[in-house]
């Protein structure tokens, strides 16, 4: 069975008033209906590489390299009737503000049919039936009423439910998820946390999961690839993530957690701010940062280590650990 | 829906109460004595009191109000002082050839003002968006009056295609659709169309360009809408406002050209104003202003309606 998703050393450069190297080098494959959390904190590259995903990256301004495959589909190639097609049908999004992301001035039923109606060709009512299902499939009380709201007839949590259910529509193979939880009250969050494992499993699809919390990552996915200044520093299964992150990233953001604070403790930040970006990065991105700096770590960038299957570090230290074992 | 409709039509009486008190007051406070002008120089004084009785100017203010009032409803606008005809006739003309002119007008400036607004927020900060705001900025800083006289020597007098005077041949005021009434159109709504035209497209312009950086134009891609889908979005978004500024421009168009009207004796409300204002006609002018306040008003409560059926997010209870 082909992969679900192959990206193959994705370089993503913005020219404009300022140069932004936002993606550098970046590799990651998924297999059919696996849940990957990407982790990193804001302006790490993530939104960008969902961006990417759908080709959604303005192309003006946008220089890529690399390649990305979904499903065999070469998706930097597509465009037109083409592209249009594999948005929303082949993999769609939900994004961060759902407020912003539902156009104001239309039902939400009729933001969801239109998407059914431009993908399945059929008619608006039964395109209307559809939509109606999608909202009872996302846990929408009284669909049937919520299918004729207009988005700002609805709370935060049912308008994130109803971006989902317009996400999955389609039958996405691959939905991505752009910080669902991060607009919502701690307790939606949670809601809709669930619904989304559940629909996973209902669907059957792939789901990439931006967060830039730990805690959600450990919640929803089964892996978890740690990005840090456009490059992913760390991949693994959510368990060895957790219990063994190997990058010193990937340590200072277990660190950071609130869990297990004592009141009064100092908490453990990591001290400085990520790079700029406005130069491709020749060294270890983190060094900075990095309190297990080494003097190597200035001078070349640290090659992709592969610990086991699918298991892998960017860290020139993590070799040395290895090497102890 | 049909709520909402009646209460803004309710709230329109005490608007329209205030219209006509202005109305009213404004002429009053106007210096000049409006029997000077229909007077011979050496009328008595007793003659001037028998005909300022005459029209009823002898009274209080209030009283006079009233009397204007009750006689308003009933359809009865007075007497113009100056012609001695009824003011609701002369004023009715008027408007009517008024309203072919702002109507031609709006139909020239609206779909062109729309289609250069697109054009510009669509290509925002290219050189397309560059050409259509000087155009914008020309059409709302050039004098339509002077342009007005600049298209009568190009078209009227060099060219000798269109007729540069009036409503229809031969000074004809009583408008009809046919050719020989549309060429007196045509030069007087182009110029008039200039300034709606800039301000349209300089809404519309910053409307969709300020909706097509919103996040569910990108939510609508990523769904797989096609450009003009989302475009259709677009204008759906934009209409609420752009039609509000279209409403008052219509408004403006309509009580606004009284110099487009002088310069091309157009035989409409702006000419009759010009006309009642230097001729003191005191119940023509009340008659006058009247009507096109109220002309204003009807304007914004349908734009306040049409505004609520196409923005579900004004408030419809």
């Amino acid at each position: 069975m082909t992969n679900l998703l192959d990206i193959n050393n994705l370089t993503i450069r913005f020219n404009g008033k300022r140069t932004v190297h936002a993606i550098n080098d970046v590799s990651l494959s998924m297999k059919q209906g696996e849940t990957l959390a990407l982790l990193g904190e804001s302006g790490s590259g993530k939104s960008v590489t969902l961006k990417a995903l759908l080709g959604l990256l303005p192309p003006k301004r946008t220089q890529i390299e690399g390649s990305i495959h979904v499903n065999g589909t070469d998706v930097l190639s597509l465009s037109g009737k083409a592209l249009r097609r594999y948005r929303g049908g082949e993999v769609s999004m939900v994004f961060q503000e759902p407020a912003l992301a539902l156009d104001p001035v239309y039902t939400v039923g009729h933001q969801i049919a239109e998407a059914v109606m431009r993908h399945k060709g059929i008619s608006r009512d039964d395109a209307m039936s559809t939509a109606l299902d999608m909202l009872d499939r996302v846990r929408i009380p009284s669909a049937n009423r919520r299918l004729h709201n207009y988005p700002h007839e609805l709370s935060g949590g049912m308008r994130q439910r109803v971006m989902i259910a317009l996400a999955l529509a389609c039958r996405p193979k691959l939905l991505l998820a752009d910080e669902p939880t991060t607009a919502l009250d701690a307790t939606v969050q949670i809601q809709i946390l669930l619904l989304l494992r559940e629909l996973q499993k209902e669907f059957g699809m792939g789901v990439i999961f931006v967060t830039h919390d730990i805690g959600v990552a450990v919640e929803i996915s089964e892996r978890v690839a740690v990005m840090y200044a456009g490059q992913i520093v760390e991949e693994g299964t959510t368990r060895e993530i957790i219990r063994e992150g190997r990058h010193p990233y990937t340590q200072g953001l277990l660190a950071a957690n609130l869990h297990d604070v004592a009141r009064g403790e100092r908490l453990n930040a990591i001290p400085g701010a990520p790079p700029a970006l406005e130069t491709r990065p020749e060294a270890c991105s983190f060094a900075p940062r990095c309190p297990h700096v080494l003097p190597a770590c200035r001078e070349c960038r640290p090659p992709m280590v592969d610990l086991s299957e699918r298991r892998r570090v960017a860290c020139l230290r993590a070799q040395e650990t290895i090497a102890a074992e | 829906m049909l709520t909402y409709l009646i209460r803004r039509l309710i709230l329109v009486l005490p608007v329209a109460f205030g219209v006509s008190v202005i109305c009213f007051l404004l002429v009053q406070i106007a210096p000049g004595d409006p029997l000077t002008a229909i007077m011979p120089v050496d009328a008595t004084a007793e003659e001037q009191d028998a005909m300022r009785a005459a029209y009823g100017l002898d009274k209080p203010l209030p009283v006079q109000y009233a009397i204007w009032i009750g006689n308003l409803v009933q359809g009865d606008m007075g007497k113009s002082i100056a012609s001695g005809r009824p003011v609701a006739g002369e004023v009715f003309g008027a408007v009517q050839n008024s309203l072919v002119l702002a109507l031609s007008a709006a139909v020239i400036a609206f779909p062109i003002g729309i289609f250069l607004g697109f054009l510009a927020g669509y290509f925002r900060d290219t050189w397309i968006d560059r050409v259509v705001t000087a155009i914008s900025i020309a059409g709302v800083s050039v004098p339509n009056y002077w342009l007005g006289i600049v298209l009568v020597i190009i078209f009227s007098v060099n060219l000798g295609w269109l007729p540069s005077m009036g409503a229809g041949p031969g000074g004809s005021s009583e408008w009809e659709w046919n050719w020989l009434h549309i060429r007196h159109l045509i030069l007087p709504a182009v110029t008039l169309a200039v300034v709606p035209i800039g301000i349209v497209a300089r809404t519309v312009r910053a409307l969709a360009g300020d909706i097509l950086t919103m996040d569910f134009v990108q939510a609508l891609y990523a769904k797989g809408m096609s450009r003009a889908d989302v475009l259709r979005h677009v204008a759906r978004n934009a209409a609420a406002t752009a039609l509000s500024v279209m409403g008052l421009q219509l408004g403006y168009l309509l009580g606004g050209s009284i110099l487009i009207e002088t310069v091309f004796n157009w035989p409409g409300s702006g000419f009759l104003l010009s006309n009642a204002i230097f001729q003191r006609d005191l119940p023509l002018l009340q008659g006058t202003i009247l009507v096109l306040a109220l002309f204003f008003v009807a304007m914004n409560l349908i734009v306040d309606v049409a505004q609520a059926a196409i923005d579900p997010r004004i408030q419809r209870t």
